[in-house]
């Protein structure tokens, strides 16, 4: 595992050497906070809650983590620098979990710059932490579920784009099982217990408690076994 | 140093590479030559343990690389062709990036091992450049710096002087020939007169078999009198016209 650290510090450096990473930083900021403010009424509801500003995550995420990381194996197998990268003494899932967390931490640093409207928000009011708590740690874990996707589809492919399209089409899916909308029509066709267990599959499902302050040991199992498959696959997919 | 053991690669229906045995001791540069899609840098990187091999095995420095790939490539330094390197990093991040995988993690150690290739292959000029910035020359020369810079008993340079000027390439074979006393070197390249003047051994491949493995006086042997090109043709004609 000694063999990780090099890896990380590469790949999150490697990050802000181009102005894609501070786009993406500034773009996520703007949507988030602006969604919040514009669609989510946090300013006119007059509650000292982050809840407008965490409700869009989920959706946010489908796109966001997609564009974050898309690059993480298409990039190198299309520059050639996977024939380097494996070449050095370094197992693939070595690799495979220090790309990862490089991309997740960028992903908690673009989540954690809202930090200013958290202290706006215990500045003028009296909000409760535990649950302003429990919906960043929710959200930081759950954008790393999203991750996991995308680097596994960025695994299977060398092309960014096909990468980007893929993994927002698998987890639009997951969000939607659980979006009330979608499973209301669900229900029109499918019997209860199946829309239920559908649902079960969702980041929605699961990011409601956490949401509310709750951390609920189910959800946390949740995010860490999908992010934990996706990147088992992952070293499969480049193994193969 | 390595012993290669009927490697076989096959991509789907098509066989890469069919059954190459050939060993290389320490003392010996080895030039690989063969036409385009003979196999050259599929056998290469199967001996790099980066491609795993259909049949077959390689041995290198008493390690197999099917069963102990991270201890092959502990021992391997490797260019591969085109020289990739993360084009975003400057030359000296880029080789502390090396330095750190391959277990040089104090400070004094790693600046000692990055100043010893820096200098070795003429970057002190550009080593604040970032790779994207570089010329063909220099970005070979950053991927053989690379390459050197734990200072592994084995090399395996696929085509080392590709894009490089008269001059560089010149250097770049000094530099090799330099090393090859306590290394065992392997290297492809489609210059024969490269192969003339640092190995001392050649291996002609040809749609993914050996057809020559012999030294270059015995190669010239073949055709007294003839440029070693035509002898290369006669050896591999029949593979291209069939």
């Amino acid at each position: 595992m000694s063999q990780i650290p090099p890896i990380f510090k590469r790949e999150f450096i490697g990050y802000f050497r181009s102005p894609v990473a501070y786009v993406f930083l500034v773009v996520f900021l703007v949507a988030s906070v602006g969604l919040a403010f514009f669609v989510g009424n946090f300013f006119k509801a007059g509650i000292a809650s982050l809840e407008s500003y965490f409700m869009w995550h989920t959706w946010l995420f489908v796109f966001f983590t997609a564009a974050a990381g898309m690059r993480l194996w298409a990039e190198e197998k299309r520059s050639g620098t996977m024939e380097l990268l494996f070449t050095l003494p370094v197992t693939t899932s070595q690799a495979v979990i220090g790309k990862f967390l490089a991309a997740w931490a960028f992903l908690c640093l673009a989540i954690l710059l809202s930090f200013p409207m958290a202290i706006t928000v215990g500045y003028l009011g009296d909000p409760d932490w535990g649950v302003v708590g429990a919906s960043y740690f929710g959200s930081m874990l759950m954008a790393g579920s999203f991750l996991g996707v995308c680097s596994l589809t960025s695994a299977l492919t060398r092309n960014q784009i096909i990468s980007f399209v893929l993994s927002v089409l698998i987890n639009l899916v997951l969000v939607f099982l659980g979006w009330s909308v979608f499973s209301d029509l669900l229900h029109a066709a499918l019997p209860t217990w199946l829309v239920d267990l559908l649902a079960n599959f969702s980041y929605t499902t699961h990011f409601e408690a956490m949401k509310k302050g709750i951390i609920d040991p189910k959800d946390i199992v949740f995010f860490l076994s999908l992010g934990g498959l996706s990147l088992f696959l992952n070293v499969l997919a480049l193994e193969r | 140093m390595i012993e290669v053991k009927g490697l076989v690669k096959n991509y789907g229906t098509l066989r890469a590479v069919d059954g190459v045995s050939f060993s290389v001791r320490c003392g010996d540069i080895l030039g690989f030559l063969g036409p385009n899609g003979a196999g050259k840098s599929t056998t290469m990187k199967m001996i790099t343990g980066f491609l795993r091999p259909t049949a077959g095995t390689a041995i290198v420095d008493g390690h197999d690389v099917k069963v102990n790939p991270l201890a092959v490539k502990r021992r391997i330094g490797y260019l591969a062709e085109s020289a990739p390197a993360y084009p975003e990093m400057t030359v000296d991040e880029f080789l502390g990036f090396i330095a750190e995988t391959r277990g040089y993690r104090e400070e004094v150690e790693k600046r000692a091992r990055i100043e010893r290739v820096v200098n070795l292959c003429h970057l002190k000029s550009v080593r604040r450049q970032t790779i994207e910035t570089l010329s063909k020359g220099y970005k070979q020369r950053v991927g053989f710096a690379q390459a050197l810079l734990h200072d592994p008993p084995v090399l395996v340079l696929d085509e080392p002087t590709d894009g490089l000027d008269p001059n560089q390439k010149n250097e770049m074979r000094n530099i090799i020939k330099q090393m090859a006393a306590e290394k065992a070197i392997v290297l492809s390249t489609h210059i024969l007169e490269e192969v003339e003047a640092i190995c001392n051994r050649i291996i002609i491949i040809a749609r993914g078999r050996v057809v020559v493995d012999e030294t270059p006086d015995s190669l010239r042997a073949r055709k007294p009198g003839a440029r070693l090109d035509e002898i290369f043709y006669d050896l591999t004609r029949s593979e291209i016209l069939s």
